[in-house]
C-alpha cells in the first residue's frame, strides 16, 4: 500500500509540473499588456516601465543570456519562467494585478464556498442518484425505469447555466420561495469559523442563520448537482444490473434470502465500487461547473472569481485559479483510487 | 437448425452485406431511444440547413427597436428581444453554428488525436511517453476549464472556442485508438501480417483502423453533445461567439439580464440546446448498446 501511494504520487509529479508550464504559457500569451490593463492607455512610459519592472515582467521568458556574463551561470535562471516556478515550489502563487492581494490567500477565503457548493452538490446526486438506480434496476424493463433512465438522460444534457437561469425563475421570481442568489441574506450575521457556512451555523448554533444559509444553498446545489445525479443513476442501475446477475446473488435467493436483504447486503455493496469511481470524477467537474453556477448565482467561490479575473486579465488569478483545481482533481482521483483498497477488500496494491 | 431456415434467412443477409457492420445497423434501428435521437439529429441538421432558404437572415440588419421585448405571440412565436429582434429565427439559425461547430470541433479532435494514439502506440518508446505524458496534461484539467484557459489566451471568438473544444477532446481519442493499438500490436495476426512483411502504414490502415470504430462511433456522437454543451457555456461566459451571432449560448447571455422582464429571451434558446443535445446523447447510448457487447444488457 505504502508503495503504491508512494508511486502514485511521484507520478503526479510530471503531470502537473506539466499543468504548470501550460499555465504559464497560457498566461504569457494572453493578448494584451497588464501593465497598460493596469494604468490605461494613456499613462506615461516610465510609469508603465516601473510597473512591468515590479509585476517581473521586464526580465525574459526563459533564459535570462545577459545576466550570464554578470552574474555567472546562475544568472540564466534570472527570467520570468524560473521565478514563477520558484515562487510556485514555494506555494506563493503571486498577487492579483489589482487588487494587490496575494492569490494564496484569496484562494484560501474562497475555496470553503465552492467546496461548500460542490459538497452540497454531490450529496444530492448521491443521496436521490443511488436509490433511484437501485429503484430502476429492480424494475427493469419497466414504466418506472423507462422513466428514471429517461430523466438520466435528459440531466446529462442540460447546459448548466440554463438551468441554473431557469431555477431562479421559478423558485425565486415566480414562486418567491427561495432567494435567487448570493451565500447569506444581507441582514443575517454569522460568525465565520471554518467559512463553511453550514458548519459554522451550526458550530456557532446559529439556527436562524442554519435556515438562512441552506435556503440559499439548495438552488446552486441543484443546478451543479443535476448532472452528476444523473451520471450517479446511470452508473448505479447499470452495475447493480450487473451485480444482480451474478451466481452469488442467485445463491443468496435460493437460500431464502429475502428480496430487501439481498439487495441492500449483497447486490448494493459491491455495485458501489464503480459508483465511487464516477464520484470522484464528477468531483473535477463539479469544480469546472462551479465556474458557471457560481456566474449565474453570484456565489462568491473561486469559480466567479477566476471568470472576473479573465474578464479584468488578471492573469496571476487565472493561473493560480486553475492551477489549484487542477490540483484538486488530482488529489481527489488519488483518494479515489485509494478508497477502492478500503470497499473493496479484493483489491491489493503492491 | 433446419435446412429450410437457412434458405430463408439467407437472401436477407445478403441483402445486408454479411458483415458484422450490417447486422449492428439492423440491430440498431430496433432500438427504439437510438432511433429518436438520430430522428431529433436529423430533424435538427436539415432544419438548420434550410434556413438560409427558408428564412434569409443578416443579424447585423436585424433589429426592430418598436418591438422591443415582445413576448411569444403569434407574429414572434419565441418572442423578440432588447433589440426587438424575433427570437424564432435567431434559434433557427443559431442551431447551424452550434452543430457546425460541434461537427468541426470533434472532426478534429478525431483526427489530431487518432493520429497521436496511433504514433504513440505503434511506434512506442520514448514517443509513447512523451504524447500520453502531454495528453494526461490535458486530462489534468477537469471539463470545460481547459477550453476557458485557451480561450483566455486565444481571444474571444467562435473560431477560438472551436479550436479550445477541439483541443479538450483530443486525449480522449489519443486514449482509445492508442490502447486498440497495444491490444492489437501483440495479437496473431498482426504478429502474422508483420511476418508477412506488411510495412507499419498497411498494418495500421488494415487491421488497426477497423479494429478502433467501434469505440470511436460511440465516443463521436456523445463528443458532439459535450461540444455543443460547451461553445454555449462559452458563448454565455462571453468567451465564445461574439454578437450579434445569433450563438445560442451568448442569447442566453443577453436573456440574463434580462430575465425578469423577458424570460422568453433565455428559455427558448436554452431549450434548443437542450434537445439537440439530447439527441446526441441518446444516439450516442444506442450506439454503445450495439457496438459495444461487453456492455450490453
Amino acid at each position: 500500500m505504502t508503495t503504491y501511494l508512494v508511486r502514485r504520487i511521484v507520478g503526479l509529479v510530471p503531470v502537473l509540473f506539466g499543468v504548470s508550464l501550460v499555465l504559464f504559457l497560457i498566461t504569457r500569451l494572453i493578448p494584451g499588456d497588464p501593465a497598460i490593463a493596469l494604468l490605461g492607455e494613456r499613462a506615461p512610459e516610465a510609469a508603465l516601465q516601473q510597473l512591468r519592472q515590479d509585476l517581473g515582467l521586464s526580465l525574459p521568458v526563459w533564459f535570462n543570456l545577459s545576466a550570464v556574463s554578470e552574474r555567472g551561470l546562475l544568472g540564466l535562471f534570472d527570467s520570468q519562467y524560473f521565478h514563477y516556478m520558484g515562487d510556485l515550489l514555494r506555494g506563493d502563487l503571486g498577487r492579483s494585478i489589482f487588487s494587490r492581494i496575494p492569490v494564496t490567500d484569496s484562494l484560501l477565503n474562497r475555496f470553503p464556498a465552492t467546496l461548500e457548493l460542490a459538497l452540497a452538490a454531490m450529496l444530492i446526486a448521491l443521496v436521490v442518484g443511488i436509490p433511484s438506480g437501485v429503484y430502476a434496476a429492480l424494475h427493469r424493463g419497466r414504466f418506472q425505469d423507462t422513466l428514471i433512465m429517461t430523466l438520466a438522460l435528459s440531466g446529462v444534457s442540460f447546459p448548466v447555466f440554463w438551468l441554473a437561469i431557469i431555477l431562479i425563475y421559478l423558485f425565486a421570481v415566480i414562486l418567491g420561495w427561495l432567494p435567487p442568489s448570493s451565500r447569506l441574506g444581507v441582514s443575517t450575521s454569522l460568525d465565520p469559523v471554518t467559512k463553511l457556512y453550514v458548519l459554522d451555523s451550526i458550530l456557532t448554533r446559529n439556527w436562524v442563520a442554519l435556515r438562512d444559509v441552506l435556503r440559499h444553498l439548495v438552488l446552486p446545489a441543484i443546478a451543479l448537482g443535476t448532472i452528476p445525479l444523473a451520471i450517479v443513476v446511470r452508473m448505479t442501475r447499470s452495475s447493480m444490473l450487473e451485480v444482480l446477475s451474478q451466481d452469488y446473488v442467485r445463491t443468496a435467493r435460493s437460500k431464502g434470502v429475502g428480496q430487501r436483504a439481498v439487495v441492500t447486503k449483497h447486490a448494493l455493496r459491491n455495485a458501489l465500487l464503480p459508483v465511487v469511481t464516477v464520484v470522484g470524477l464528477s468531483f473535477g467537474t463539479l469544480l469546472s461547473g462551479a465556474i458557471l453556477t457560481e456566474t449565474v448565482f453570484s456565489w462568491p467561490g473561486i469559480g466567479r472569481w477566476v471568470y472576473d479575473a479573465i474578464s479584468a486579465r488578471d492573469y496571476p488569478v487565472i493561473q493560480g485559479g486553475i492551477l489549484f483545481v487542477a490540483i484538486t482533481f488530482a488529489l481527489v482521483n488519488l483518494l479515489v483510487d485509494l478508497s477502492y483498497a478500503l470497499i473493496d477488500p479484493r483489491i491489493q496494491y503492491s | 437448425m433446419s435446412s429450410s431456415e437457412n434458405i430463408a434467412t439467407a437472401p436477407r443477409s445478403r441483402l445486408f452485406g454479411e458483415s458484422v457492420m450490417g447486422d449492428r445497423i439492423r440491430e440498431f434501428f430496433r432500438h427504439t431511444t437510438g432511433v429518436t435521437g438520430l430522428v431529433i439529429i436529423l430533424a435538427f441538421v436539415v432544419v438548420s440547413l434550410l434556413a438560409p432558404v427558408l428564412a434569409p437572415y443578416d443579424a447585423s440588419r436585424d433589429r426592430n427597436l418598436r418591438e422591443r421585448l415582445n413576448p411569444p405571440s403569434a407574429e414572434h412565436i419565441f418572442g423578440t428581444d432588447e433589440l426587438g429582434r424575433d427570437l424564432l429565427i435567431r434559434v433557427w439559425h443559431g442551431g447551424r453554428i452550434s452543430l457546425r461547430v460541434g461537427l468541426i470541433a470533434v472532426a478534429v479532435a478525431v483526427v489530431v488525436g487518432t493520429t497521436l494514439g496511433m504514433l504513440a502506440g505503434y511506434v512506442g518508446g520514448w514517443l509513447d511517453t512523451i504524447v500520453m505524458w502531454f495528453m494526461d496534461i490535458l486530462l489534468a484539467f477537469p471539463g470545460i476549464l481547459l477550453a476557458i484557459a485557451i480561450v483566455a489566451t486565444l481571444g474571444p471568438s467562435l473560431t477560438n472556442a472551436m479550436i479550445a473544444i477541439s483541443i479538450t477532446q483530443i486525449p480522449i481519442y489519443a486514449r482509445i485508438i492508442r490502447s486498440v493499438v497495444l491490444s492489437l500490436r501483440e495479437s496473431e495476426y498482426v504478429q502474422g501480417a508483420r511476418a508477412l512483411g506488411a510495412r507499419p502504414l498497411r498494418i495500421v490502415l488494415r487491421h488497426v483502423l477497423p479494429n478502433s470504430l467501434s469505440p470511436i462511433i460511440v465516443q463521436l456522437s456523445l463528443s458532439i453533445g459535450v461540444a455543443i454543451l460547451d461553445v454555449a457555456a462559452l458563448g454565455f461566459l462571453g468567451l465564445g461567439a461574439q454578437p450579434p451571432a445569433p450563438e445560442w449560448g451568448l442569447m442566453i447571455r443577453d436573456g440574463f439580464s434580462q430575465f425578469l422582464r423577458a424570460p422568453w429571451m433565455s428559455i427558448f434558446p436554452g431549450a434548443a440546446i437542450f434537445l439537440s443535445v439530447v439527441g446526441f446523447n441518446l444516439l450516442g447510448d444506442a450506439a454503445r448498446d450495439v457496438l459495444d457487447p461487453r456492455l450490453a444488457e
